[in-house]
C-alpha cells in the first residue's frame, strides 16, 4: 500500500481516537495517538492476516498481542478499519454491555482480539507463547507485541525478554512505544532510567530503531525486524521514537493527555486538525 | 466398614509425573512447563520423552503464566508446574488476567502444598492457595488424595475444558484408591458410609479420616468419609445428601481456615441446608519448620484430632 494511502487511514485513526475518547468521557488517547502511525503499518502494510478468518488461536496468520491494553482505543478502531467488525461499534467504547470494554477482552467476541490486557508487563510473555507454538507446529508466520515505555519498568517485561531469547523465537517482534511519557510525567522522571535499546541488547534481542511518525521508516523498520529474526533466530525489539498525544498540536507531546479524555469543545478543536479520509464512524 | 488398603507409600507428586506422562502419550497437544523445578515436580519422564514439548521457563513464574496462556490460545493444552504458592500467591494477578479472564486451557500443577511440605517452613508451606484459586471465576480447583488418584486426576485435568488448579504435595503418604477408577472433575467421592457424622476432607486428610472411620467403628460410631476432591465446581447434592443423613458435619483439610473446603461447604450449608459445622484445619496461622507428621500433629489434622472431634460433636 503507497504511504500516502496508509496516512490517510492513520488520520482518519486518529479522528476515531478522538471522538471515541471524547464520546465516553474517559479513556487514553495519548498513547493511542503515539503508536496510531505504527499500528496502521502494520495491520495495512506488515502483518500477514485476514478478518475472514481470523481466529484467537491465529494458525497460518501472523499474530498481534496488545500488552499495553490502555491503548484500546487505537485497537478497535484499527482493528474495525481493518474489517474486523463493523465501524459503528466504535461509538459503544466503554459503554455498558459494549464488545468494546474499557481494556480489550476476549469474553465478548470480538473479532481480532487474541487475549485479554490490561494489567501491565504481561503481553511479551504471551506472545513468546504463542510464538513458541507456532515454532513446535512449523508455522512460518509471526508474532508482533507492543508494549509502553513507561510499561517497561515491569519486571515481567524481561522475564518475557529472556524467555524468548533461550528458546531462540526469531518470529517474535516487539514493538515499544518509545513516547517517554507515562501517567505521573516523563518516564525517566518516574523511574525508567537506564538506555532501553541497550536493556534489551542485554537480553540477547535485536534491536532495530525508527522515526515512528515516519510511515515509510516504519514499514522499513519492520521489514529489517522480520531480516534480522530469520537470519539470527533471535528476538527483535524495535524502538519506536514516537510523540505522546501525535496529531493534534495541544495533545501531543505530554503525559498530561495519557489518559484523559478531551471535552466537546477540546474535541472539535482536535478534529480541525485531523482529516476525515474514509468517514467517521 | 469398607477396608482400604495401603499399596505403599508414595507421594502425590510423583502420580502428577505418571499421569503427566500419560497425558502426553495421549494427546499431543499436552506440553509441560516449569519454573526450574522439573524434578521436584516429577516432570522427568515426559521431559525425556518428549523433549521438544517440556519447556524450561527458569525462575520466572510470572513469564511461565503468560507463556502458558500464549500457547493455550494456539490449541496446546500446557500444564505449568511449582511449588502452590509460586504458581498462585505469586503469579496471582497472571492468573487472573491470562488464564481465568482470558479464559485459556491452562493447567495449574501445584505441588508442596501445605504444611506436609515440611522442613522448608513458612515461606514455601502455602495454605492460603485453594482460597486464592477458588476466587477467581471459572477456575476448577482439585485437590487428589493419594498417588493413584493424583495421576488420574491429571488426567481428567487434561481433558477438561477450561483452567484447573491441581494441588498435591511432597510427602509419601498412602496409597489406596482404585488405580483404574477414572476421576470426575466435580464429583465428590463417599469413601465410607456412616449415619452418626460426616467427615468432609480433602488430600492427605483423607487417609487420616478413614483412619478415625476405622477405630470409631470399633467404639460402634458410624462415619461417613467424602473426599471432596473437587472443591470448586462443588458436588453440592452429595455435600447435601451426606449432611442430611448424619446432621453432624466435620470439614477437615489442610488449608487455612479462610477460603478454603470448610468455608466452601459451610457456604452450601448455609444458603440450602442450615447445619452446623465444624472446622478441622491451619486457623488464621502461618506453617513452620518440622516434619510432615509432626506438623500435622502440631496443628491437629490427623486421625487422632479426628477421632476426638467426632466424638465431641456426637
Amino acid at each position: 500500500m503507497a504511504t500516502e494511502k496508509l496516512e490517510k487511514i492513520a488520520s482518519q485513526v486518529r479522528r476515531d481516537i478522538v471522538r471515541m475518547v471524547s464520546a465516553a468521557g474517559s479513556g487514553h488517547p495519548g498513547g493511542s495517538m503515539s503508536t496510531t502511525d505504527i499500528l496502521t503499518a502494520l495491520y495495512f502494510e506488515v502483518m500477514d492476516h485476514n478478518p475472514a478468518t481470523w481466529t484467537r488461536a491465529g494458525k497460518g496468520q501472523d499474530q498481534f498481542i496488545l500488552s499495553a491494553g490502555h491503548l484500546a482505543p487505537v485497537y478497535y478502531s484499527i482493528l474495525s478499519r481493518a474489517g474486523y467488525f463493523p465501524v459503528s461499534e466504535l461509538g459503544t467504547l466503554r459503554k455498558l454491555g459494549s464488545r468494546l470494554q474499557g481494556h480489550p477482552s476476549v469474553r465478548r467476541n470480538l473479532p481480532g482480539v487474541t487475549q485479554a490486557s490490561g494489567s501491565l508487563g504481561q503481553g511479551v510473555s504471551v506472545a513468546a507463547g504463542l510464538a513458541l507454538a507456532k515454532k513446535l507446529d512449523g508455522d512460518k508466520h509471526c508474532v508482533y507485541v507492543l508494549c509502553g515505555d513507561g510499561e517497561s519498568e515491569e519486571g515481567q517485561i524481561w522475564e518475557g525478554a529472556e524467555f524468548a531469547t533461550h528458546h531462540s523465537l526469531g518470529n517474535l517482534i516487539g514493538i515499544t512505544d518509545w513516547n517517554g511519557q507515562q501517567i505521573d510525567g516523563p518516564v525517566e522522571s518516574v523511574s525508567g532510567g537506564g538506555d532501553l535499546q541497550l536493556k534489551w541488547q542485554a537480553f540477547g534481542w535485536n534491536t532495530v530503531t525508527a522515526d515512528g511518525h515516519d510511515m515509510e521508516a516504519i514499514v522499513t523498520a519492520f521489514g529489517k525486524a522480520k531480516e534480522l529474526g530469520k537470519k539470527t533466530h533471535r528476538p527483535t525489539m524495535i524502538l519506536f521514537k514516537t510523540d505522546m498525544g501525535h496529531g493534534v498540536d495541544f495533545m501531543a507531546g505530554t503525559h498530561k493527555w495519557h489518559g484523559k479524555a478531551p471535552s466537546a469543545q477540546q474535541c472539535e478543536a482536535a478534529l480541525a486538525q485531523l482529516e476525515e479520509t474514509l468517514g467517521d464512524y | 466398614m469398607k477396608k482400604y488398603i495401603d499399596t505403599g507409600k508414595k507421594d502425590t507428586r510423583s502420580g502428577f509425573g505418571e499421569g503427566l506422562l500419560r497425558a502426553g502419550r495421549a494427546d499431543e497437544r499436552v506440553v509441560a512447563l516449569t519454573a526450574d523445578l522439573k524434578g521436584s515436580l516429577k516432570m522427568d519422564a515426559f521431559a525425556a520423552e518428549f523433549p521438544e514439548r517440556f519447556i524450561q521457563c527458569g525462575i520466572a513464574e510470572a513469564n511461565m503464566v503468560g507463556a502458558a496462556a500464549g500457547l493455550a490460545i494456539a490449541g496446546k493444552v500446557p500444564f505449568i508446574g511449582s511449588f502452590a504458592e509460586f504458581v498462585t500467591g505469586r503469579v496471582y494477578d497472571q492468573l487472573r488476567q491470562e488464564v481465568a479472564y482470558g479464559n485459556t486451557n491452562v493447567k495449574i500443577a501445584s505441588s508442596h502444598a501445605g504444611i506436609t511440605l515440611g522442613e522448608d517452613g513458612a515461606t514455601h508451606q502455602t495454605m492460603e492457595d485453594i482460597a486464592l484459586m477458588r476466587a477467581l471465576p471459572g477456575m476448577a480447583v482439585v485437590n487428589p488424595c493419594d498417588y493413584n488418584q493424583t495421576v488420574q486426576a491429571t488426567l481428567a485435568a487434561a481433558k477438561y475444558e477450561g483452567p484447573v488448579y491441581l494441588r498435591f504435595g511432597r510427602p509419601s503418604v498412602p496409597n489406596f484408591t482404585d488405580p483404574e477408577e477414572p476421576f470426575q472433575i466435580g464429583k465428590a467421592y463417599v469413601m465410607n458410609e456412616g449415619k452418626d457424622a460426616t467427615v468432609f476432607c480433602c488430600g492427605h486428610l483423607v487417609w487420616e479420616a478413614l483412619k478415625a472411620a476405622e477405630a470409631l467403628e470399633a467404639e460402634g460410631v458410624g462415619v461417613e468419609v467424602v473426599n471432596v476432591a473437587t472443591i470448586k465446581p462443588l458436588d453440592e447434592e452429595t455435600v447435601l445428601s451426606s449432611a442430611r443423613k448424619t446432621g453432624k458435619v466435620l470439614v477437615a483439610e489442610e488449608h487455612n481456615r479462610a477460603g478454603g473446603l470448610g468455608e466452601t461447604i459451610a457456604s452450601v450449608l448455609a444458603e440450602k441446608q442450615p447445619t452446623k459445622v465444624v472446622f478441622m484445619n491451619g486457623g488464621d496461622r502461618f506453617g513452620q519448620t518440622g516434619t510432615p507428621a509432626e506438623l500435622m500433629a502440631l496443628y491437629g489434622l490427623d486421625a487422632a484430632h479426628i477421632v476426638e472431634t467426632v466424638k465431641s460433636m456426637l
